[in-house]
């Protein structure tokens, strides 16, 4: 149902987790994926592998996310190459958990740039491309920890919050230009990011969910691939939770 | 050359923000005179990029509200 041919997307911080899962699921949709990664660089040339296995075409950067003229350099090589850019999936995230107490100022601004600004700089290098394309499609992975707050997430929730702030004004902003812009809130999602959780961590999280489990990066990708294709076409400026319920 | 310029931008902006070509002077300001949002006004600036081959940043773009300033700019950039 879900179909992305000819379509040209970018996922930043592809090489893994949701991301990996992200750029897998909109190349069997049939898009040509372009994936950034700040170090994996082996993980990055898998996950190229496994796009061009779809038989569509795929192409990985070393591109540190928080860097605002490598976004731009990153777009413009994906335009000159492909064409065009009709989809952008920001992705890229860190952690780096502590009580408000007990965190370090660099913790703050380390997980603020590469989250929110990271955002705002894929964001904006897209935009021109877009408008030119006269249309697009904006995906901007938030976290349910951004729409209730955490304890212990203080730097993370902000920036996951921020990412909603900014992806509504960019809607309004660029609406005019057929350019969507809409938000994907995880809850509790297996990944690398979140195996290093306790079991205590875990059981309470699996207690907070309604449906009872943890969630699949594929569980995340699939709304992910919905939003990036023409079948979302009048849906900008949202927020979807996947989370099981979590946050309602 | 400067001749060519002129006309060329002057139909670029007519072509792009659907006005009359008499509208089109050059102390005519593109939001205020020509009825252009601020999205219309990046447009013209990728379009001038575009036909010129010229790069401008977003700083010098700023700067660009009428038609002169347009002409102006280009003319001494190309």
């Amino acid at each position: 149902m879900i179909n992305l041919k000819e379509k040209n997307c970018l996922v930043t911080g592809g090489s893994r987790g949701i991301g990996k899962s992200i750029a897998l699921t909109l190349a069997k949709a049939g898009a040509n994926v372009a994936i950034t990664y700040a170090s994996s660089a082996d993980a990055a040339a898998e996950v190229v592998k496994n796009i061009e296995n779809e038989g569509v075409k795929g192409i990985s950067y070393q591109a540190d996310a928080v860097q605002f003229d490598r976004a731009e350099e990153v777009i413009s090589d994906i335009v000159e190459n492909w064409g065009s850019l009709n989809v952008v999936v920001n992705n890229a995230g860190i952690t780096k958990d502590n009580l408000i107490l007990r965190m370090d100022e660099k913790a703050w601004d380390d997980v603020i740039t590469t989250n929110l600004k990271s955002v705002f700089n894929y964001s904006k290098a897209a935009a021109k491309p877009m408008m030119r394309a006269r249309g697009g499609s904006i995906i901007n992975i938030s976290s349910v920890v951004g729409l209730s707050g955490n304890a212990g997430q203080s730097n993370y929730a902000a920036s996951k919050a921020g990412i909603v702030g900014f992806t509504k004004s960019y809607a309004k902003e660029l609406a005019s230009r057929n350019i969507r812009a809409n938000v994907v809130a995880p809850g509790y999602i297996l990944t690398e990011m979140t195996e290093n959780l306790n079991e205590k961590v875990l059981e309470a999280i699996k207690e907070e969910t309604p449906l009872g489990r943890a969630g699949t990066p594929e569980e995340v990708s699939n709304v992910v691939a919905f939003l990036a294709s023409d079948i979302s076409s009048y849906i900008t400026g949202e927020v979807i939770r996947v989370d099981g319920g979590m946050a309602m | 050359m400067s001749q060519d310029v002129e006309a060329k931008v002057k139909s670029i902006i007519v072509d792009k923000l659907g006005v009359d070509e008499s509208e089109v002077v050059a102390d005519a300001n593109f939001t205020n005179d020509l009825g252009a949002d601020s999205l219309d006004t990046v447009e013209l600036i990728m379009e001038f990029e575009k036909e010129f081959d010229i790069s401008i940043p977003d700083e010098d773009a700023e700067n660009i509200a009428t038609v002169g300033d347009a002409i102006e700019y280009i003319q001494e950039k190309s």
